[in-house]
């Protein structure tokens, strides 16, 4: 038997559970949890403010998850981890661990702007408690200024835009989406928002607030009612490194899920794992590579063995009926062959080097992405696709039959 | 655990498939009630390589994929078969995004659907291997 310990509650969490009593059905896990909700799926909370799920659908889990599992879940802010001692500290208590997992996620950056403390109605968009916070104040005449044009920007955007008077939103780079879309992409996605009635300031950001204005550096003052920040988030990482792991932007973690720190795992948003298509560790802050670490750590914790060494970038997103998918890294012009296609309303770009799918972007009609995104995941030789169907359709036909065959005629 | 398997060779290309499953998943005890006139939704499609069709579905992974990657929860595995809670589902298509085959696709209402099987619908086991005129499409044990 074994004591095993898990800080944090969210994806990554709930995947290390699972990995855990996919290998241990006895031993005893508790969970500290600092926001005080069941695991939930985090990125439903712009879907919550648009009507599209509700509290309870919004559960990751069932209600039983933690006893069916038998694990406790402890509402508590961990203060402290002994390594020595094998001892987390949380709410004045202690408890002990023969195995830890990090889970702790990420929190919202919020840079120094002068003047943001005068702004009453401001809000971040992580967590449930933030949309519940925010759906507080929209009003039928809100204006609304939101600050980053990223994934959490956009989304909530999306979410209230139908709940409000207006959406601006700003952002300092030269295009939406820009850590998933390239500029071709982006501009695609940028004029379909447009369209829905978003209004963008790009290349721009909030130099200082009064109240309820914003004096953006390129001269405009923008007026709201409700401010969102949505500039980025960042790692949590300070219980990690208090404890002497190592930590670069996100807690160091080898394809096992270990941190340098021995009995200790990390896994989710918090980490900075090996990325495949770069063949570097980086942050890599979505959602199934969070679950995917957790349970892998938990196998780990458990005895098992298991280690993730194809983890990449890859995302879907929507907004107003227009999909998105993309995956893998992207270059320069020059530097490979970029295929691009235009279609009814979207756009899809394939970048092709050394005679491997490197990346891809699809903007309108996403059917069979995933064959697309398992050639990048897998660093698939094209020498055995053909080239020609690859670039027409993401289906099966690109494959040699005797590979098409495989595919659809065994287990796997 | 039983699945769907394709015989390529033996694939007409004659789309009966998407047609009986669309009608058995319809809920519809009128074929022509369920299909005509109206967009169908199949969860099996097919495909075209030169002069070769066949037919692709869910493959049941027994480590699939689309169950670590929702972003809702709403994918789950019940006794081998992989399945969508289209109640929680969101439609933001993740699984799409991460499938190997191709074989998730949007339903008429935004959210995800892909084969189960027929397991819970009228027809009891998979419509598309039932009605397929020459055993291009089977289900059995592998």
């Amino acid at each position: 038997m074994s004591k095993f310990v898990i800080i944090g509650n969210g994806v990554a969490a709930a995947g290390c559970i699972e990995g855990i009593r996919s290998v241990d059905s006895q031993s005893e896990i508790t969970v500290i949890s600092a926001e005080k909700h069941p695991v939930y799926s985090r990125p439903l909370i712009s879907y919550y403010l648009e009507g599209k799920t509700t509290l309870e659908k919004m559960n990751y889990r069932g209600l039983d998850f933690y006893d069916k599992n038998n694990a406790e879940l402890i509402y508590a802010a961990a203060e402290k981890i002994d390594v020595k001692k094998r001892e987390v500290t949380f709410g004045g208590k202690k408890t002990k661990f023969d195995k830890l997992c990090l889970a702790t996620g990420s929190s919202p950056f919020v840079p120094k702007m002068d003047g943001l403390e005068s702004v009453k109605n401001k809000f971040t968009f992580m967590t449930m408690d933030d949309s519940l916070a925010l759906e507080k104040v929209l009003k039928k005449d809100s204006r609304v200024l939101i600050v980053g044009a990223g994934l959490i920007g956009l989304k909530c955007a999306e979410g209230i835009l139908e709940r409000v008077s207006s959406v601006t939103v700003c952002d300092l780079a030269d295009r939406v989406l820009s850590s998933i879309l390239d500029s071709e992409c982006a501009a695609v996605m940028q004029k379909h928002l447009e369209s829905k009635g978003i209004r963008f300031l790009l290349s721009d950001s909030a130099e200082s607030f009064d109240k309820n204005a914003a004096k953006m550096k390129r001269g405009e003052t923008v007026e709201f009612d409700i401010l969102v920040l949505a500039v980025g988030v960042r790692a949590n990482v300070s219980l990690a490194k208090d404890a002497g792991a190592d930590v670069n932007r996100g807690i160091i973690i080898d394809t096992k899920m270990q941190t340098t720190l021995e009995n200790i795992y990390a896994a989710g948003d918090c980490t900075e794992g090996y990325d495949s298509s770069i063949g570097a560790n980086r942050v890599l802050a979505i959602l199934p590579n969070a679950y995917m670490q957790g349970f892998c750590a938990g196998v780990n914790m458990a005895g098992g063995d298991s280690s993730i060494t194809n983890a990449i970038p890859m995302n879907s997103i929507g907004f107003f009926g227009l999909h998105c998918t993309s995956a893998g890294s992207y270059f320069a012009d020059g530097e490979g062959e970029i295929f691009e296609q235009k279609t009814c309303g979207g756009i899809k770009r394939l970048y092709i080097k050394d005679n491997k799918l490197t990346g891809y972007i699809i903007i309108g009609d996403v059917t069979g992405a995933g064959i697309y995104t398992s050639l990048v995941r897998e660093k698939t030789d094209l020498c055995d696709v053909d080239i020609d169907k690859l670039k027409k359709d993401a289906t099966l036909a690109m494959f040699l039959p005797q590979t098409r065959r495989k595919k659809l005629g065994g287990v796997v | 655990m039983k699945r769907v398997y394709v015989n390529e060779q033996w694939c007409l290309g004659c789309h009966l498939c998407e047609y009986n499953c669309a009608f058995a998943n319809s809920g519809l005890t009128d074929m022509v009630k369920a299909l005509k006139d109206k967009p169908i939704y199949p969860r099996v499609h097919i495909e075209q390589s030169d002069d070769i069709t066949y037919a692709v579905s869910c493959r049941h992974c027994k480590d699939p994929l689309c169950v670590k990657s929702c972003i809702a929860g709403a994918i789950s595995i019940d006794d081998g078969v992989v399945k969508i809670d289209k109640n929680k589902c969101v439609g933001c298509l993740t699984c799409v995004l991460v499938c190997p085959y191709g074989a998730v696709r949007p339903g008429p209402t935004g959210a995800a659907q892909k084969c189960e099987l027929c397991l819970e619908n009228s027809c009891g086991e998979p419509a598309c291997a039932a009605g397929c005129p020459n055993n291009a499409i089977v289900y059995e044990e592998r």
